[in-house]
């Protein structure tokens, strides 16, 4: 469960709303929180990132912890469905840089500022993000990696 | 042959790009490297996976909850019953579901012997990895098979199959032990620790090993924290993190053991603490028979509809310590019999990131000797 003291400093400095697991920040101070979070109250380990779709928008969580205190906290945000681009933090954590490629593979959300946007499981040239709820289980297996012979296959 | 002295042309090959698996066999499954080459030093590094990304977190969605512990037994191949011990925690803490204290010390149980197994695997490829330098190859892999072997055949005997135990039910576990499994334990683990000298002085106090593996592959502890590595590998440069302290579940809070941590953060200190674990595990099976709770292992009414199960709203993170590190399970619930988002924590995935970190400036020969102290298993990473 995320300390009480440090949920009340980021609700009152960064309008942040809190909920089971940690806060919720509103995108445009997602990398002032998670920066005041490492430098000041020494959230120095990152633990996940994670995104999910809610009917309105797409999420973005990264949890971090603090091992001196033992706490682990997780810092939301909202993205919209229609623009879904949201800042990076691999600057602020390394450890974020290959799971924000697994959302931009998985979900869609792009991020500003990446270092290697790219796609990390599914392979580079896959059309659609599976996790997304628009991706059916049932979706036809019509892929064909793109070859030297055929560079159009993709889709 | 003229008297003239040898005249050494340099020539600068530029930079070379060496492509490295899926299929070698180093890369412990199916991790493919891009390495960037100046000579034999590696100047950049480039990991690239997903070739065994099998969709775990899209089908969860589509199946009830009780439907899902064996799938992720799948994920984390060498240690199943760890995966499926992190999914029934977030299950039932998220549910308030009873857990029999029984049922506890056996899941813990479980995992203390296959994270025995699991270290026996890795130890064994590890040797295979740098080869000739441990007196031919597969030596050292064979005395360790040879006792995971016994173990494997244990665990049979116990649940029924080798490996993929599908030991831990969402509220309690699915197979007791008697008492002449239970003597059958303590045997086993006296014969286990009675082989670890031995593994020892065919790997850590051999000099070639030492030399191959001492100030090889660095992790500060900043570069750890930031990347967010775990298990072995974070407290091989000195954090003690250990989420079975950290975070007590299962018995794991009533049990007396000690974190092994070292400070040197290369592959030999990520050796040295896998080494100590496996007696620090044998310690806690034997433990674990010596003061088994008796009482069910089961409180759950009988399921007649497996689908029928529903948790609450809300969301949940519960992790365990895996034998390659934090192992966590974030559920988003809706309400309804199946999770509405399910994101697997996987620590091979985060351990597999400090690779373009640490490979570079190092020589190729070094590569295995790195990935080998990692221990990476493909399957937890690509999920």
């Amino acid at each position: 469960m995320p300390a009480p003291e440090i949920v009340a400093v980021l609700t009152s400095r960064f309008s942040a709303a809190s909920f089971a697991l940690g806060v919720e920040v509103p995108a445009a101070s997602l990398l002032a929180a998670l920066r005041a979070l490492r430098d000041v109250h020494g959230y120095r380990y990152y633990v996940l990132g994670s995104g999910a779709e809610t009917e309105s928008s797409f999420e973005v969580a990264h949890a971090v912890r603090n091992i001196e205190s033992n706490d682990t906290l997780f810092v939301k945000v909202r993205v919209p469905k229609d623009a879904p681009e949201i800042d990076s933090i691999a600057f602020v954590y390394a450890g974020a840089e290959w799971q924000e490629r697994e959302i931009w593979d998985l979900f869609g959300v792009s991020f500003r500022a990446h270092p290697d946007p790219r796609r990390i499981l599914m392979p580079d040239d896959y059309p659609g993000h599976p996790l997304r709820k628009s991706f059916a289980m049932d979706t036809p297996w019509g892929y064909r990696p793109a070859t030297p012979g055929n560079p159009e296959a993709g889709s | 042959m003229s008297g003239g002295p040898i005249e050494v042309v340099e020539r600068d090959f530029g930079e070379l790009a060496l492509n490295m698996g899926p299929q070698h066999p180093s890369t412990h499954g199916v991790l493919r490297l891009v390495l960037h080459l100046s000579g034999e030093t590696v100047i950049k590094a480039i990991p690239v996976i997903g070739y065994l990304h099998r969709g775990v977190e899209k089908l969860s969605e589509h199946l009830a909850y009780d439907q899902l512990a064996p799938v992720y037994e799948r994920d984390d191949y060498l240690a199943p019953t760890a995966n499926s011990n992190a999914y029934v925690l977030a299950v039932e803490r998220l549910g308030a579901i009873d857990v029999p204290r029984r049922a506890k010390w056996l899941r813990a149980f479980v995992s203390e012997w296959q994270r025995v197994a699991s270290h026996l695997v890795w130890l064994g490829t590890l040797g295979l990895d740098l080869g000739g330098a441990l007196g031919g190859g597969t030596t050292l892999y064979m005395y360790c098979f040879r006792e995971r072997e016994k173990i494997l055949d244990f665990l049979e005997e116990l649940t029924g199959t080798r490996y993929h135990t599908n030991f831990n039910l969402i509220g309690g576990a699915r197979y007791d032990l008697d008492k002449t499994s239970a003597a059958k334990s303590d045997a086993l683990a006296a014969s286990v620790e009675a082989a670890l000298p031995e593994l020892w002085a065919m790997s850590g106090s051999n000099p070639i090993f030492q030399e191959r593996t001492r100030n090889v592959g660095v992790i500060s502890k900043d570069l750890a924290q930031g990347v967010g590595i775990t298990g072995p590998t974070l407290r091989a440069s000195g954090i003690a993190y250990d989420v079975r302290k950290a975070a007590p579940y299962d018995a794991y809070g009533e049990l007396n053991f000690d974190i092994v941590t070292r400070t040197a953060g290369d592959a030999e200190a990520r050796f040295q603490v896998r080494m100590d674990e496996l007696a620090v595990s044998l310690k806690l099976v034997k433990q674990i028979v010596a003061g088994l709770p008796s009482g069910p292992i089961f409180t759950r009414k009988p399921l007649k509809n497996p689908k029928a199960t529903k948790l609450p709203k809300g969301e949940i993170y519960a992790a365990v310590e895996s034998p390659r590190g934090e192992l966590g399970f974030h559920i988003v619930s809706d309400g309804t019999a199946k999770p509405y988002r399910l994101k697997i924590n996987a620590p091979s995935f985060k351990n597999l990131q400090i690779v373009p970190h640490i490979l570079p400036g190092g020589l190729v020969a070094d590569v295995v000797a790195i990935l080998g102290s990692l221990d990476p298993v493909l399957g937890d990473v690509d999920r």
